[in-house]
């Protein structure tokens, strides 16, 4: 397997606090990754720092070949890094075809809006949301507005896809519907990073799991091995558990 | 000049800089309004202590008492019936509504006032102090003591005081403010009122040292943006801190490239500021 | 080609044919009207399209009539003064909204509102070369005549008019008008699809200051005669916001009807109330975003049917 991102000692901090230290790491083509870890870990910095929204203070980051540590935002888009947003962020007053037009348009050089349209509607489709094609994204219900954000990270012909918690504040049947388009993405080669809070999902998607704890990789590797790792266990249910759990095993 | 004589001038002239921009520095800060009357507050300020003055000998220091209540309660009313229906629309509707409110105040002025420029003249005069080399006309003195001595009281007022704390916790996060039962509504029209209290109070001051004309209100309001923005937004040490900066400034750059390119100099200090440090020297997030 | 767009080239024609009924005085207020339309209408491409209040204007078209007039000082033809104007302007804007369109909300108002403060100290102490506070005049054109000349400026100022429309129509129906909704939407989300935003929002900035600027340079040349105060008053910076927000944000037709309405009201109010017209303007403003937020394009029978409905 060839690996397509690799983060070389990539540390960020704000003012003081210590985002991410000194995290080295490896995606390789057509993997699927999980990348979990407690809340405030840093999980959604890492995404932010490898697209360019608050670059690194320090360490590399490659992509591709290419060193992208300095890249803008914009810039990493067009290389094909794309990413679904936590919080989503449609442009409210677009209509959902225009949306992922947007993304389809910007993304990619020589486009123009007539062809960026069909391209969306296409991608519409995929997501399930054709019918909805000509409403404003403010109106679309929140599982929609997820959808509608794949949408658009797909129209941006990405390489690298980082989906960030899709499944947070759905119901089990909507988390069904979005768990069967990532294996289907999956299943079509693009190379997925997933952040995710829904243990069953990650162990059913993923092939390998990353864990973030205070900043700080903590573990790497094939999903079963990864949950039963004691740092981890006792980053995610603290020291007292992972103890009574290590004396009962 | 020697280098003393400047320094000093730059402390009495930052002083006062601090002091016509503090009012504007809480109602930007804890509203998210720039307020585009403040200019036109400090004229009317100043048109109260010479009308005072030269009608019933009331000295400008008394004027002061007279003014804070006055305009307090002219900037919280204005805020109740005006400014509160339209405080969540976008920066661009605020911005608009205080300047047409402020044509109206600035024409007003010039209806009634004339655009003549006039002078408040103490008789007998105060006089100057002199250290050394270095000169200060006393009223200025006093002018720069009062100025401080307001800046210290509104200090005190955020700091002390329960309307104090409820205005500052509504700078920091208005929805949480809300979630504690401040009525951020009155909280607004009470800074508003203080805003324009301390405008009022500032043209008082004003008054004893310079020209007074409705035609002076763009310049004062002038001032208050670069203090604002060089001492960064949100606190009472950082419109001191811009006031003395651009008071500096202006004194340098007028000794070496003549008065004419003072003002020249400060607004392109502001550009500067805004797009490398559009925090400010002292620019936090609470309003203390 | 929208409808609406059909409808702005026709009362663009409309206006055109304005001479054959009026004279001296029609014709003075035509040219203005197109002045006011060419800042309105810029004014919305950074403003209305990309979401940016900008309050550079009365520095564009300050900047525009000082360009001319010194040149023209020079003796350098109209039409040369008024290109150089014109492309001069778009590239001063261009550079500065690469540094300037960084800020957002109250920041870039202030700083858009200095840059009119500082271009005119600027020119006010370049004494040698713009009069400073005396003023510049400005060479008189061929002598041919008032009603001619007046004849003249009208039509100079409304065939900018028809570039600055057809310039709108182009941006708004492009990738670039796109962009600049996009960022006024959500600008995070639109430099995450690939929009390099800086570049989108230095060209609308640079595009919003050119037409004003080549505005300001016929003005100059109308009038013969402009100081700092007149030409770098802040009121031109924002008149076409309240022209724009007249007429309904973002939409072409709408800000244009927005100028030519307001250039009416303030005829009205400039003759009848002399000492007190700059009141009464702020009352209008005051009223208007009061009870009339989203401009007459609001007034349309559909929306005043569900209003009324709604009460």
């Amino acid at each position: 397997m060839s690996e397509i991102l690799r983060l070389e000692n990539v540390s960020r901090h704000f003012s003081g606090l210590q985002a991410l230290r000194d995290v080295t790491l490896t995606v390789n083509r057509g993997e699927v990754l999980g990348l979990i870890g407690p809340n405030g870990a840093g999980k959604t910095t890492l995404v932010n720092t490898i697209c360019g929204v608050t670059p690194a203070n320090s360490g590399k980051i490659t992509f591709d070949g290419k060193d992208i540590t300095r890249i803008k935002t914009y810039q990493a888009a067009r290389l094909g890094l794309s990413r679904t947003f936590q919080i989503v962020q449609p442009f409210a007053e677009f209509t959902a075809l225009d949306n992922v037009a947007a993304a389809a348009l910007f993304s990619q050089p020589g486009q123009s809006l007539k062809m960026a349209r069909e391209q969306a509607m296409a991608h519409l489709v995929y997501v399930g949301l054709e019918l909805q094609a000509n409403h404003p994204a403010a109106t679309l219900t929140l599982a929609m507005r997820k959808r509608l954000e794949l949408a658009k990270a797909l129209a941006m012909k990405p390489k690298l896809l980082f989906l960030d918690e899709v499944n947070a504040g759905l119901n089990s049947a909507e988390v069904e519907r979005a768990t069967k388009l990532i294996h289907e993405l999956a299943a079509s080669g693009i190379t997925i990073v997933m952040i995710e809070h829904l243990m069953k999902v990650v162990l059913n998607v993923c092939t390998r799991i990353a864990v973030l704890h205070n900043g700080a990789l903590i573990a790497d590797g094939a999903p079963r091995e990864v949950i039963e790792n004691p740092a981890v266990v006792e980053a995610y249910l603290g020291q007292q558990y992972a103890k009574r759990n290590v004396a009962r095993g | 000049m020697h280098a003393a004589q400047i320094l000093v001038n730059a402390v009495v002239l930052g002083c006062l800089y601090a002091c016509i921009a503090i009012g504007f520095s809480l109602v930007w800060g804890v509203l998210n309004v720039i307020n585009l009357i403040h200019g036109s507050f400090i004229v009317l300020g100043a048109y109260l202590a010479f009308g005072l003055y030269n009608a019933l000998h009331i000295s400008p220091w008394y004027s002061i008492a007279v003014a804070a209540p006055l305009f307090f309660v002219l900037g919280y009313l204005l805020q109740r019936l005006l400014l509160n229906r339209v405080i969540t629309a976008p920066v661009l509707v605020t911005l608009t509504m205080t300047f047409g409110l402020d044509l109206i105040l600035n024409n007003a002025m010039i209806y009634f006032f004339k655009a003549d420029y006039r002078k408040l003249t103490l008789t007998p005069s105060l006089g100057s102090v002199s250290i050394f080399d270095v000169v200060v006309p006393v009223d200025r003195l006093i002018a720069t003591v009062s100025a401080l001595a307001l800046t210290g009281l509104l200090y005190l007022l955020l700091r002390r005081s329960r309307v104090g704390r409820a205005i500052v916790a509504v700078r920091l996060d208005r929805d949480a403010a809300v979630l504690m039962g401040v009525d951020v509504k009155s909280i607004y029209a009470i800074a508003f009122g203080l805003g324009a209290a301390l405008a009022g109070c500032a043209g008082v001051l004003m008054a004893l040292i310079f020209p007074i004309s409705p035609l002076t209100s763009s310049g004062y309001l002038g001032k208050a943006f670069v203090v604002c923005v060089l001492g960064g937004l949100g606190s009472v040490s950082g419109a001191l801190a811009g006031g003395l900066l651009l008071a500096l400034v202006e004194g340098i750059g007028s000794t070496f490239f003549g008065p004419a390119h003072a003002t020249t100099l400060s607004f392109i200090l502001l550009i500067v500021f805004l797009i490398l440090r559009p925090q400010g020297l002292l620019g936090r997030k609470g309003f203390e | 080609m929208t409808k609406s767009n059909i409808a702005l080239l026709v009362l663009l024609a409309v206006v055109a044919s304005l001479p054959l009924f009026g004279g001296a005085y029609a014709l003075r207020l035509g040219t203005i009207a197109c002045m006011y339309a060419i800042m309105a209408l810029s004014w919305n491409v950074v403003g209305g399209f990309a979401g940016y209040p900008s309050f550079a204007t009365a520095a564009f078209f300050g900047f525009g009539a000082y360009t001319a007039g010194v040149l023209l000082n020079k003796g350098l033809p109209l039409w040369l003064c008024v290109v150089i104007a014109a492309v001069t302007a778009l590239l001063i804007a261009a550079v500065l909204g690469a540094a300037l369109l960084r800020l957002r909300g109250h920041y870039f108002a202030i700083a858009s509102l200095s840059l009119v403060e500082v271009l005119r100290e600027l020119v006010n102490n370049a004494t040698d070369l713009t009069g400073g506070g005396m003023g510049l005049n400005i060479p008189l054109g061929s002598g041919s005549g008032v009603l001619a000349e007046a004849m003249f400026f009208f039509y100079a100022m409304w065939i900018l008019l028809l570039l600055t429309v057809l310039m709108v129509m182009a941006v708004a129906g492009s990738k670039l008008g796109f962009g600049l909704a996009c960022i006024r939407q959500n600008e995070t989300a639109s430099s995450m699809v690939g929009l390099n935003t800086t570049l989108y929002k230095s060209i609308a900035f640079g595009l919003s200051a050119c037409f004003v600027s080549a505005a300001g340079g016929v003005y100059a040349a109308w009038v013969h005669y402009i100081d700092p105060s007149d030409v770098f008053d802040i009121l031109y910076s924002v008149k076409p916001i309240v022209m724009a927000l007249m007429g309904g944000l973002g939409s072409p037709l709408g800000v244009a009807c927005g100028a030519f309405l307001y250039l009416g009201l303030e005829e009205v109010v400039w003759r009848n109330y002399i000492q007190i017209h700059t009141g009464v303007l702020g009352l209008i403003i005051v009223l208007l975003l009061l009870f009339l937020p989203h401009g007459l394009i609001s007034l349309r029978p559909a929306n005043l049917w569900r209003r009324v409905k709604h009460v």
